[in-house]
């Protein structure tokens, strides 16, 4: 009765080993980072295991995800693109309505589950842009821009108001990653940036009260050492506290004995930094940058265009995860809700990310076999 | 057509342009991370330090330990002041799940008070939710007991042990050792004055401080020196663990110049009449006794005194919480004649031998007001040594006509008179030297001749302390040799520890000059007591020194007739006078000079003059060298 089954099996496992659909190297780098997320939850959590297993059973659900979309052919992805799109901006519009969250409507409660849509965004958006820009003769044309920029308008407005300024700038800046991977003219690119920087101060008028604050935190965190201020300056403590070589695991004070805010989520980082000082933070980030090269490489070797600009959007907003969260830690970029990827407590914003990577896999696995 | 072509897609070019895009890109991402790594560096290498102080200033407290206060001793090792053990209940609030209904419970099983209530509540607002906060104090046995075996109804309160101040003599040495209480807003300004030493950190850990008495002199002993505890704390401010400990250096204790014997004997002489009596070693100054009646307990203080009993304190007619033998304000009446009379003979204005006729009536030359003599018809001639043994007023009149104001006073002031004598002790009183520039000064009018008539006598504007008073008798009694009084008599640090001497302070001069006319006077002293018609004759009976002494009798009112009355009771009188003596022995080599107030009473001889002998008797148990002898006062 079990020797069909277990024959099956070993078949699959044979044709896996001769022609493997998963990127050893970016496997093995990821495994990494979500270990060393494990270890340091471990000793931000005060040696909470419980917390420590939550997540990993949210890597194991983000893992389960990968493989599944690594089997599935980039083309179909592509086929379901513009649905997945009009789906998870839908799910947006259902949120400003229906949501719920603390002070934002961010949350959207499907009964077994509860998620934010705008974490979908973070995948459908570049697939979005990748699709249209793939039927499109590249470089794009201004008639071009102007679609893409709609398309990145419309979601990216809509997370804005929930209110969710940061993710909205993420989700807006994997679609325009897309863009300038597809070739966009640099003078074309110098205009946009030119126009966004006259629109800051507009920008900033809109803006919520918590939100300015945050930002002019950052500019002085010294004004408001109990307040608005605390976070910035703890984590610094934190962050500077470690020198080179860290104080070891679990005795880093700021996050043990709670001076460091939210030291399991956005400020984890300032826990690993303290723990395991410079050493450990170049090996981290050595970590990170070999995943981002990774994934442009094999963005490179993908077969079609929609491919291409698909995995190097998300290679490239998987930076920005990690210098957002780290600029904001170190005090060089203001408070913004972004956790560091596949470290911080979280399970939307781990298993988001494993299927990003799942996708990756799907474009390696189905790349150009010759030159 | 050219443009056309452009349109269509070219697989190859896109390839070739993402490619190089994509090299860009991560050029920018390695720049962008190796600005971030860079900052990290800054932070972790270049600003460590900076930073890892500012983590342990996070969490590293200082938690101050309380010194043990230093106990107070008389001159024999009698305790006057002592830190008892005592127990009292906390609360930490965040362990109680309904605080109300918890008090309400535990009122059951011990006292609980409104006050006691109330200061809860006040502490509990100051404090955080995990800080314990005291509920009552000095539990007694019973409710220790009765606590213990209900405590597991009330998770959440503990008994601690703590330290309180007590006086176990109580109200006998309220005036002189004082109290501790609370610091108060007073305090704390008072201390924000002083540059001296770093008081902030020295009271870090301490509740209590001296208010009054020598708890408040000698604060600075007696205090010590606080130990410190290393704290980790979190972010709430919570103690988690101690890191590091130097124990606290505890206060000195002292040893007081006072006998609790001599104390207790002169307080139970009073029998609870108003009045003070000061004992003095006339050698040193060392105050042997320090009596005002009434006192009261210095004990309910400590933690804060009852309204209600506060309030019956200050309102009581007698003032209990006035020190008399430090502040008490009392005309000294003919205790002043001795001095007076020294004062002739050292001026030069009479030798020993000059005599003056008592008519019973002295009238200044050219005015119709007489000042009278005790006897309606007269002592007849009298010299200084039967003026003094009478008590002539006569005598002191016309010698204070003499002399005048100004020089009788000048000459007082040397025996410490209208200004306070510097004896250790907070708050004292300087009374009143009167003279035409003091007038002038405090009531802006002129001298008047009849003024001088009464000052010779210690009537008019004079006004000495007990204190005061004792310290010119010693000085008498020392043939004029100041001695400062003082209380401090030497300190121990810590129990077993040497008992160190305290080096009595300088003496502020000599005052009399030639010995001739100080034995005159004495002799006066000793015909009070031992003469057939002295003032106080029948004092020295049975007591195997010698005395020398004088009274005073003093009307607390102007007479309002000219008319004689001679035929008033005792207890009438009494509400009219104050009664004083003054005495030193022996009167050769003397060892301890007496001076006693009682605002009450009929006259010095026959109503202070015994209460001064009790104190002498007291005094005499204490001296092992003492003949078995009675005295007959034949002089040497």
């Amino acid at each position: 009765m079990n020797a069909p089954l277990l024959d099956r099996l070993a078949q699959l496992a044979r044709r896996a080993l001769q022609r493997p659909r998963l990127d050893l190297p970016l496997l093995l780098a990821l495994a990494l980072v979500m270990a060393t997320g494990l270890v340091t939850l471990y000793s931000a959590g005060d040696k909470d295991l419980g917390l420590v297993l939550n997540q990993g059973a949210r890597f194991v659900l983000g893992g389960i995800l990968l493989l599944a979309i690594s089997r599935l052919p980039p083309g179909m992805l592509r086929t379901w693109t513009p649905w997945l799109y009009a789906f998870s901006v839908l799910l947006l519009v259902a949120t400003a309505l229906l949501g719920e969250g603390r002070g934002a409507h961010r949350w959207l409660d499907l009964r077994v589950v509860r998620f934010q849509p705008s974490e979908l965004l973070k995948l459908t958006m570049p697939m979005m842009v990748a699709w249209y820009l793939h039927a499109r003769p590249l470089p794009p044309g201004w008639r071009d821009l102007a679609a893409v920029g709609a398309l990145i308008a419309v979601p990216a407005g809509l997370i804005a108001k929930q209110p969710d300024l940061g993710t909205a700038l993420l989700v807006a800046a994997s679609g325009a990653f897309a863009l300038f991977l597809s070739g966009l003219a640099w003078w074309r690119i110098g205009v946009i940036l030119g126009a966004v920087g006259a629109a800051l101060p507009v920008a900033w008028h809109y803006m919520h009260d918590y939100q300015k604050n945050r930002v002019r935190m950052f500019m002085n965190p010294e004004a408001d050492p109990l307040g608005n201020g605390w976070h910035i300056i703890q984590s610094e403590i934190a962050v500077g506290a470690g020198g080179v070589t860290g104080k070891g695991w679990h005795h880093g004070t700021q996050s043990r004995l709670e001076f460091l805010p939210e030291h399991t989520t956005d400020f984890v980082f300032a826990v690993f930094s303290e723990e395991f000082g410079l050493v450990g933070v170049l090996a981290l980030l050595a970590l990170y940058v070999f995943i981002i090269g990774r994934c442009l490489w094999i963005a490179a070797e993908a077969k079609d265009t929609y491919s291409r600009l698909l995995a190097g959007a998300l290679a490239m907003a998987f930076f920005v995860y990690v210098m957002v969260n780290g600029g904001m830690i170190t005090g060089i970029l203001p408070v913004v809700g972004v956790p560091l990827p596949l470290v911080s407590y979280g399970g939307t914003s781990a298993v988001s990310l494993l299927t990003g990577f799942g996708v990756l896999m799907s474009i390696h696995a189905h790349k150009k076999l010759v030159r | 057509m050219n443009a056309r072509r452009a349109r269509l897609k070219d697989h190859r070019a896109e390839a070739a342009l993402f490619r190089r895009r994509a090299v860009a890109g991560f050029a920018l991402i390695v720049a962008c991370l190796a600005v971030l790594a860079g900052r990290f560096a800054v932070l972790q290498v270049a600003r460590h330090a900076e930073f890892a102080t500012r983590a342990d200033a996070n969490r590293i407290r200082l938690q101050p330990l309380p010194p043990a206060r230093g106990l107070i001793y008389d001159r024999n090792g009698v305790l006057l002041a002592e830190n008892r053990a005592a127990y009292r209940l906390e609360v930490v609030p965040e362990r109680v799940r309904d605080l109300q209904a918890l008090l309400h419970e535990l009122g059951g099983v011990v006292a609980l008070s409104e006050e006691d209530l109330r200061r809860f509540d006040e502490a509990r607002r100051a404090k955080r939710k995990f800080q314990s906060v005291p509920l009552r104090f000095r539990l007694s046995e019973d409710e220790l007991a009765r606590f213990a075996v209900n405590s597991w109804r009330f998770p959440g309160v503990e008994v601690v042990p703590y330290q309180t101040r007590s006086y176990p003599l109580g109200a006998e040495f309220g005036h002189v050792v004082g109290y501790v209480g609370r610091i108060d807003e007073g305090d704390l300004r008072a201390m924000e004055k002083r540059t001296d030493t770093d008081v902030a950190s020295r009271y870090a850990g301490t509740t209590h401080i001296g208010k009054t008495g020598v708890e408040r002199q000698y604060e600075d002993l007696l205090h010590g020196e606080p130990g410190f505890e290393q704290v980790e704390t979190n972010a709430d401010g919570r103690a988690l663990r101690v890191l590091e400990r130097s124990p606290p250096t505890p206060g000195r204790n002292l040893y007081l110049t006072i006998d609790a014997h001599l104390q207790e004997a002169a307080e139970a002489a009073f029998a609870g009449r108003p009045g003070a009596a000061v004992a003095i070693d006339p050698r040193n100054g060392e105050v042997l006794a320090l009596v005002s009646v009434p006192n009261y307990d210095p004990n309910l203080f400590v933690n804060g005194i009852a309204q209600s009993d506060y309030s019956a304190l200050l309102e009581a007619p007698d003032t209990p919480l006035l020190d008399r033998a430090l502040r008490g304000r009392y005309p000294p009446g003919s205790t002043m004649k001795p001095f007076v009379g020294l004062a002739g003979l050292e001026l030069g204005f009479r030798t020993p031998q000059d005599t003056v006729i008592s008519t019973g009536e002295f009238f200044i030359p050219g005015q119709s007001r007489g000042y009278r003599d005790d006897i309606r018809w007269g002592h007849g001639r009298v010299d200084l040594e039967l003026a003094i043994e009478w008590s002539v007023n006569t005598y002191f009149y016309q010698l204070a006509l003499d002399m005048g104001i100004d020089r009788l006073a000048g000459y007082l002031g040397q025996f410490g008179f209208g200004a306070p004598t510097g004896i250790d002790l907070p708050g004292e009183g300087s009374g009143v030297l009167p003279s035409r520039e003091w007038k002038r000064a405090s009531m802006n009018q002129p001298w008047y001749l009849g003024e001088t008539v009464i000052a010779g006598i210690g009537q008019g504007y004079w006004v000495v302390t007990p204190l005061q008073l004792a310290h010119a008798v010693a000085t008498l009694g020392n043939r004029g040799v100041r001695e400062r009084p003082h209380l401090l008599l030497a300190t121990q640090d810590g129990l077993g520890a040497e008992r160190v001497a305290v080096a009595p302070p300088p003496s502020p001069g000599t005052v009399i000059r030639k010995a001739a006319d100080w034995a005159a006077v004495e002799a006066g002293m000793h015909g009070a007591i031992y003469g057939d018609h002295g003032t106080a004759r029948g004092l020295g009976d049975g007591f195997p020194y010698t005395i020398a002494g004088k009274t005073g009798t003093v009307e607390k009112f102007s007479r309002t007739t000219d008319a004689w009355d001679t035929r008033v009771s005792d207890a009438e009188l009494a509400a009219r006078h104050r009664a004083l003596f003054i005495c030193f022995t022996p009167a050769e080599a003397p060892r301890i000079a007496v001076a006693v107030v009682l605002e009450s009473a009929a006259w010095g001889g026959k109503d202070a003059a015994p209460l001064a002998r009790k104190i002498l008797d007291a005094w005499l148990r204490s001296q092992p060298d003492a003949p078995a002898t009675a005295s007959t006062g034949a002089g040497p």
